[in-house]
């Protein structure tokens, strides 16, 4: 397929629906480092895990960003940062304008309202001893959205019905529903809020391909009609390339591509997007029998002690000597496509 | 290629106080020597189950190989003893599992579990044994081998482990590896690399493998035949193109119109089935696909349709095989 069509594909808007202009989450240098403490009575910081080391993103308004990469790379506590789930060690999240990194717990009540997180295992994500009525009508008790028990009920159930479930499910346990059931429930939940951005953590990858398909288009179909907006943490490139309007590739706590979905997945510049994408078998085998698969060696490093320079070097195909002392520049070598790589 | 193992009519069930659960129910392939075939399914469609039962690993209660045969290199393993069985499990026919994290001893080190299943069932001494684990890791690509002998489970990774696995599935020459989702907890780029190597042991080697799993890129990659199952049953068998390019089952057809393709730019919404698998315990004599399939009628209820060819070596169980083939062909 050559460029011009693809670049149709990619405005089309009926496709993926399209994304505002207008921003909605910035995050600026974003830093988590867990400390490594070593000691009994007296705790001494020995060293620090380097989760995330200075990432920065923006997300528009009905965007729905991918964030990709193994495992360790740091996509999760990225997520669990905005949430303000971690705390982070530097960097601004800054949400509707305001900066919501070390906001007060009493200011972060109003936020949490608006961003809410849907989880990838949807066997311990719910309360087992809780019903799903009870499940979906407390996050609106506590955030006193709706006073009324009537009131939540009607609503609860009017979740259920949204995201494709029974009412009678509202007076069920969650050990009474299969996998991608749950995985329902687990979104309704995080709709209970009316909220505008969803952080969607490996939401789909528990199920099973059938399910995930019914899954992923309740994800589109909702986004269409509550204009959300969507953090998609995956490390599923098939998915992903599906779902996203723009994509980032993180690796050991760094992000080193971003770009359109399209652009990304077609035209890869940094040398471990493209060993992730040739990695990916595809369901087609005459393709595959004509694929070259040149396979990266090596594992990823450990965050505690990352690799000087580019933290990919170890493992890079195209390594040259002055990736090994100068740390790599995130920038946009093509309108919105940023790379961290001198060899570009 | 010479019949290698060949499963005729197998029935494994569970006896369980919600009922009696038919795991496998009446499935019969066979794998030729050297040759590498996949079994894809969704969770719960019986194709663990019947690899579990092709070693009779199969937990006695609640679990029962009720009817069938399994024929290996002249043998029922079936019937066979249990003390002979053990001369089959890790000697002729071993397994990777899908965990690399707990199918592992871990308070012991990876030498006493390499050189364990060579010591009982070769006549190798001990230092043979030694030497033999030492040249399988190297095989495996694993650095440092003498050192790693010594090493526990925990010292190593995730891909470490699962190459430690191979070696041990490898150490007493068998004619059949059995890998059960032998990358699904891996990364993509350590899965690459473990599938690969894999591919290129069991060519080198001449074993031939029953791969398990639910990835329709893995099998597409890696395997020559494909089987698919669905609750109990398979429903379709043939070549990987066979399987890809002219699917004849509605519920083949489903599973390749629910994953999205990561070569190519997006063309429409996925098309899933909708519902869900059936409850096992439930089944009646007809089709189990049928309340999920848009091709199903009357003729889907009244009995289970045989597993029957389309073209040499392609076989479908479905009454509107034809009208499957025609809506294939209209959608590519």
């Amino acid at each position: 397929m050559t460029a011009t069509t693809n670049a149709a594909v990619r405005n089309d808007s009926q496709f993926r629906g399209k994304p505002t202009d207008e921003l909605l989450i910035d995050v600026r240098n974003l830093k988590m480092h867990f400390p490594v403490t070593e000691g009994v009575f007296v705790q001494r910081v020995v060293a620090s895990v380097k989760a995330v080391d200075g990432i920065s993103f923006q997300i528009m308004k009905g965007e729905t960003l991918g964030l990709v990469g193994e495992s360790g790379c740091g996509k999760t506590t990225t997520g669990r940062c905005i949430l303000q789930l971690e705390d982070p060690t530097s960097g601004e999240i800054i949400f509707h304008g305001q900066d919501i990194n070390g906001l007060d717990d009493k200011s972060m009540i109003d936020i949490r309202k608006k961003i809410q997180v849907i989880f990838q295992d949807p066997f311990s994500s719910l309360n087992p001893r809780m019903k799903i009525g009870e499940i979906l009508t407390e996050p609106m008790r506590v955030h006193n959205i709706i006073p009324n028990e009537e009131d939540r009920r009607q609503r609860a159930v009017e979740l259920l019905t949204t995201c494709g479930l029974k009412a009678n499910f509202f007076d069920r346990y969650p050990h009474e529903m299969s996998g991608g059931q749950r995985q329902r429930v687990g979104i309704a939940r995080a709709l209970a809020m009316n909220p505008e951005f969803i952080i969607c953590d490996e939401a789909v990858s528990a199920l099973d391909v059938s399910i995930q398909a019914q899954v992923i288009n309740l994800l589109e179909d909702l986004r269409e009609q509550f204009g959300l907006t969507y953090l998609f943490i995956s490390h599923d490139l098939s998915v992903v390339r599906h779902i996203c309007h723009r994509v980032a590739v993180m690796y050991l706590g760094h992000m080193v591509e971003l770009a359109d979905c399209d652009e990304l997945f077609d035209n890869p510049l940094h040398p471990y997007t493209q060993a992730l994408l040739e990695a990916v078998p595809i369901p087609d085998p005459d393709l595959e029998k004509g694929r070259e698969h040149k396979i990266i060696k090596g594992e990823i490093p450990s965050p505690i002690n990352p690799p000087s320079g580019c933290v990919f070097h170890p493992r890079c195909p195209k390594v040259v000597d002055s990736c090994k002392q100068q740390i790599p520049e995130f920038r946009e070598v093509k309108p919105g496509h940023w790379v961290a790589c001198t060899e570009v | 290629m010479a019949t290698l193992l060949e499963i005729d009519r197998l029935k494994t069930q569970f006896f369980t106080s919600a009922g009696v659960v038919k795991a496998v129910d009446g499935v019969s392939y066979t794998v030729d020597e050297g040759e590498t075939v996949a079994v894809v399914g969704e969770s719960g469609c019986g194709k663990s189950v019947t690899a579990m039962s092709i070693l009779r690993l199969i937990p006695w209660p609640p679990g029962k190989i009720v009817d069938g045969e399994i024929r290996f290199a002249g043998r029922d393993l079936v019937k066979l003893p249990e003390e002979e069985m053990r001369d089959v499990r890790g000697k002729d026919i071993s397994m990777i599992f899908q965990e690399p994290m707990t199918s592992l001893n871990p308070v012991l080190t990876i030498g006493l579990q390499l050189t364990e299943t060579m010591l009982t069932h070769t006549n190798a001494t001990e230092e043979e044994a030694q030497q033999r684990a030492i040249d399988l890791l190297g095989m495996v690509g694993i650095s440092e081998p003498q050192r790693r002998l010594q090493q526990y489970p925990h010292h190593l990774s995730g891909g470490m482990r699962q190459r430690v696995m191979i070696a041990m599935a490898l150490a007493c020459e068998p004619k059949l590896i059995i890998a059960d989702e032998p990358t699904t907890a891996l990364d993509v780029t350590i899965q690459a690399q473990i599938l690969e190597l894999m591919k290129n042991l069991t060519r080198e080697l001449g074993v031939a493998m029953i791969i398990i799993t639910h990835n329709l890129g893995v099998v597409a990659r890696y395997a020559d035949r494909v089987n698919v199952m669905y609750a109990g049953k398979i429903i379709e068998s043939g070549t990987a193109s066979d399987i890809y390019y002219r699917p004849h089952h509605p519920y083949t057809l489903a599973l390749l119109k629910s994953v999205p393709r990561m070569d190519q730019p997006r063309q429409a919404k996925l098309d899933p089935v909708e519902g869900q698998p059936p409850d096992l315990t439930l089944l009646d004599d007809g089709c189990a696909f049928r309340p999920r399939c848009r091709f199903a009628t009357e003729e889907c209820v009244k009995g289970f349709p045989a597993l029957e060819a389309v073209a040499e070596g392609h076989k479908t169980a479905c009454f509107h095989k034809e009208a499957v083939a025609a809506a294939m062909k209209e959608a590519s």
